[in-house]
């Protein structure tokens, strides 16, 4: 198996891409498309060098194809691309993005996602990357395209191109009063396009078009990787060790009837006509684990303290700039300070989930995944098989956040399948997911500051254990700073969580900063804006301000927080007003201004910002996974608490359009802000200063 | 060769026994789904959730926890919302249990599910069936709800991508007959 325990800090950045790529996703999809025009979209130079630190200058091979846009003889405009759909509408803003390049009623437009069968090779959906870079690609696609429609049309006619045009999904000469449909110019030919070097496209339009498929997902006939039903297929099950790292001592398997047993190594699985079946049978299974002392949460931030490594220089986020302790000393006020960020768990409402077939030693799995190439890759290696052999289609799945980079269950359905020599569902139970996926980073972080009574600040020092580098390094300007990432030993299996550490040290910075203001007798707005060049960072603050009315009086035991940051170039501010009731903090309002440079879809980013505060307020709250001995002791909803409609405050966003910029991702950063944002809101309301996630009040 | 013998009354009973153990319980032949009889041949220890989308292909109420706490596998029974997941084929009888796929037609849709797109109530849509079918069940019985009416009646029902704001327009939308 495949597994990694331990350290997996912001794991895409450690996965760097393999050197090579096999053709055969290139080969059979042209073998499976019909006559029409196939573009080719080239990931440029600069967007390769960003994504996948690629050797700058290199002409581009056929791994650097990102995409494919096929335009059928029956009109079928349908673009290839390995992105995942989980909930961040990557279908839709990506459809909009060829739609308005080719000048195509955005309903034309077919999207094949994530089949390894039939798209180009894609590192996978994660690190907020598909609208910089694959929303560009395809609109350099979809603007050669309609290019190339243009030459084509301009010879079927005999006519002067510069008075063709593409409009409304066809092509058009206006002064001669002819049109033809896309489908007709190629004539039985298949003609293929790369992106010339300089295609004219433009900027997103900013239109909010509804989502593609909410008509199937309101009626039930979406189709997740867990709603997949193959014929003959059984239901599976896998025994689960009694804690994390037991090993397997030994297994009776005699009591168990009405399924297959499937045992491999360390492996114990079991399949069977229905769930009920599968379930019986896996507890018919008598296993002894030997296990060892483990620690317990009480004991985590101590360990992952005492365990820590030197940093490397030059490591992510890591910086060094003049002399903290000249900054220290010439420093009217000091603070320093340490904050707790405890392990939380993605919970997924869908599960990780899989359907394993095998025909001979060809392997097709269906699972719910943000790395399609990455579990192609995952199955190749656990059955020894090439990865050709192996077909990855990812269904558009329940959810992720960063939680689904691996294929846990897609390994174990087809090894179950292999077994049973039928096909296989593994859908895995809510505790399994709980124990068994990985969780975000718990980290230690540590701030010592110095300020002049101005509140011009002199000095920042500020090191991350564990949590990860995202945005670790101060956007305020202070002329002396360290800042550090240090790795350490995880008792847990870590990973990728939507922001990855960026929420840990945003909540760790902006509650600092939150102090050092109070202790200066200052506004806490004014004083960030004091100290602040990013004209990005600023303007959020300002909006969100300006949204909120920032500067009001609070009714008694209430009180306003403001907050602010910057990852994977977008920026976002919160500001929350809190209320504290019987000794239990509510939230009862939260503004949140984002920029992310030009905006695509404007509702469908407004619906990402509402749910990423929303969301945010779990890890502020009240999420922190418990363990003790190697086990999780609250996997579930009724011990894990997640936040729902009773937790619900009155959501505001502004949208600050920067249409001169390029656009960034926005499914990750919205979420940073709200946690210190509610932590300077409840010091407000009570004096009370919270330094850890979650935010515990009743026991601070 | 399996020799089926029932010793309770309860029609349609069939308990088999084998070698003298007791291999499975009294199937059920019949639930009420949607305004008809559907017919399945089911352990009547099997979860209403697993029947309906395993047997009958009924897959819009989702697997979320297995314990009733996250409503993604709500369905009506008799008009009320309950976890199929937390419910046996067996407990039915004859109640009338409504799911996503009885609630509209693709051609016509019901006014609860235009007003979730229309609000754009939703992001992965895992959670989408349940909560409809969660609001189509408060609707009925508080066709104008206030806002703390929604919210204590939808608490039930997780969304992990905290759609909550927007799903809360829906609901107001379509009890203001907004959505058509």
């Amino acid at each position: 198996m495949n597994y990694k325990p331990g350290m997996e800090p912001e794991r895409y950045e450690l996965d760097a891409p393999l050197p090579y790529r096999f053709s055969f996703a290139r080969r059979s999809f042209f073998k499976s498309v019909g006559a029409g025009i196939v573009v080719l979209g080239l990931l440029d130079k600069a967007v390769g060098q960003e994504s996948g630190r690629r050797g700058a200058g290199r002409r581009a091979t056929p791994q650097d194809i990102g995409a494919y846009l096929h335009i059928g003889e029956d009109g079928q405009v349908t673009v290839y691309t390995g992105k995942v759909e989980v909930g961040q509408n990557v279908r839709t803003s990506l459809a909009q993005a060829v739609a308005e390049e080719l000048r195509a009623p955005l309903t034309s437009i077919r999207m094949v996602l994530a089949d390894t069968q039939l798209v180009p090779y894609d590192a996978g959906t994660f690190g907020s990357r598909s609208t910089p870079d694959m929303a560009r690609t395809l609109r350099r696609v979809a603007a050669a395209g309609r290019e190339l429609l243009i030459d084509l049309a301009a010879e079927h006619w005999k006519a002067d191109r510069a008075s063709i045009k593409v409009k409304d999904g066809k092509v058009v000469d206006e002064k001669a009063g002819q049109n033809i449909e896309f489908g007709k110019l190629t004539k039985g030919q298949k003609l293929t396009k790369a992106i010339p070097e300089n295609p004219s496209t433009s900027a997103p339009a900013g239109h909010s078009a509804p989502k593609l498929d909410s008509d199937k997902i309101v009626t039930g006939r979406h189709k997740y990787t867990s709603d997949v039903k193959l014929p003959g297929m059984l239901h599976g099950k896998v025994l689960r060790p009694t804690a994390l790292k037991a090993t397997l001592v030994s297994t009776d398997t005699a009591g168990v009837e009405g399924a297959t047993v499937v045992r491999d190594g360390n492996f114990v699985g079991v399949a069977a006509a229905n769930e009920l079946l599968a379930g019986r049978a896996l507890k018919a299974i008598k296993a002894e684990w030997k296990t060892a002392d483990q620690i317990s949460h009480k004991d985590l931030y101590a360990h992952l303290k005492k365990n820590a490594r030197e940093s490397q220089s030059g490591g992510r986020g890591n910086q060094r700039t003049g002399s903290v302790k000249d900054g220290l000393t010439a420093a009217d006020v000091r603070n320093a300070q340490t904050y707790n960020i405890a392990y939380i768990a993605h919970a997924p409402l869908e599960p990780r989930a899989a359907v394993a077939q095998w025909e001979g030693d060809k392997l097709t799995v269906w699972t719910g995944t943000q790395r399609p190439f990455g579990v192609r890759g995952e199955l190749a290696s656990a059955f020894r098989i090439p990865e050709n052999d192996v077909r990855v289609i990812v269904p558009d799945t329940g959810s992720g956040y960063g939680g689904k980079h691996s294929g846990e269950a897609a390994i174990e359905a087809a090894r179950l399948a292999r077994g049973a020599g039928k096909p296989v569902k593994l859908v895995w139970t809510r505790e399994e997911e709980f124990a068994w996926a990985y969780f975000r980073p718990a980290g230690v972080i540590e701030i010592s500051s110095g300020a002049r009574k101005d509140g011009t600040l002199t000095a920042w020092e500020c090191h991350n254990y564990n949590s990860g580098g995202s945005s670790l390094r101060t956007l305020y300007a202070v002329p002396n700073q360290v800042s550090e990432f240090h790795s350490t030993d995880s008792p847990l299996r870590q990973g990728s969580y939507r922001a990855l550490a960026a929420t840990a040290n945003t909540f760790a910075r902006e509650t600092h900063m939150d102090e050092l203001a109070h202790t200066l007798k200052l506004d806490p707005l004014e004083f960030r804006l004091k100290n602040l060049n990013d004209v990005r960072l600023r303007a959020v603050l300002e909006a969100a301000a300006k949204g909120f009315g920032w500067g009001k009086k609070a009714k008694a035991n209430q009180g306003f927080g403001i907050a602010g940051g910057s990852e994977k170039g977008s920026y976002v501010a919160t500001c929350a007003e809190v209320a504290i009731e019987g000794g239990k903090v509510k939230v009862l309002r939260a503004v949140t201004a984002f920029e992310c440079g030009a905006v695509v879809n404007p509702e469908h980013l407004k619906n990402q910002i509402e749910g990423s505060v929303v969301m945010g307020l779990g890890g502020a709250l009240f999420e922190a996974i418990e363990f003790q001995n190697g086990q999780i002791t609250n996997g579930r909803f009724s011990d894990y608490r997640v936040p729902r409609f009773s937790d619900t405050p009155q959501v505001e966003t502004v949208l600050v359009d920067r249409k001169d910029l390029s656009s960034a991702g926005a499914g990750e950063t919205p979420i940073i802000a709200i946690a210190p944002a509610v932590g300077n809101a409840i010091f407000a309301a009570s004096g009370k200063r919270l330094r850890s996630l979650p935010l515990q009040f009743g026991r601070a | 060769m399996p020799i089926p013998f029932c010793w309770c009354n309860f029609t349609g009973c069939r308990i088999v026994i084998k070698s003298g153990r007791i291999l499975g319980m009294p199937n059920i032949s019949s639930l009420n789904i949607n305004g008809a009889a559907a017919r399945i041949d089911a352990d009547s220890e099997r979860t209403l959730l697993s029947v309906l989308r395993d047997d009958l292909e009924l897959t819009g109420a989702k697997y979320g926890c297995g314990e009733g706490e996250c409503g993604a596998c709500t369905v009506l029974l008799d008009g009320i919302p309950v976890r199929s997941c937390r419910r046996t084929v067996g407990s039915i009888g004859d109640k009338k249990i409504e799911t996503i796929e009885g609630l509209g037609s693709n051609e016509k849709l019901h006014s609860v599910q235009k007003a979730f797109i229309e609000a754009d109530g939703m992001q992965c849509g895992y959670c989408t069936c349940a909560m409809i079918m969660s609001a189509v069940a408060l609707l009925r019985k508080t066709p104008k709800p206030s806002r703390e009416e929604i919210i204590r009646a939808m608490d039930g029902n997780i969304c992990r991508c905290c759609a909550y704001p927007r799903i809360i327009k829906a609901v107001e939308l379509a009890a203001k007959g907004g959505a058509r």
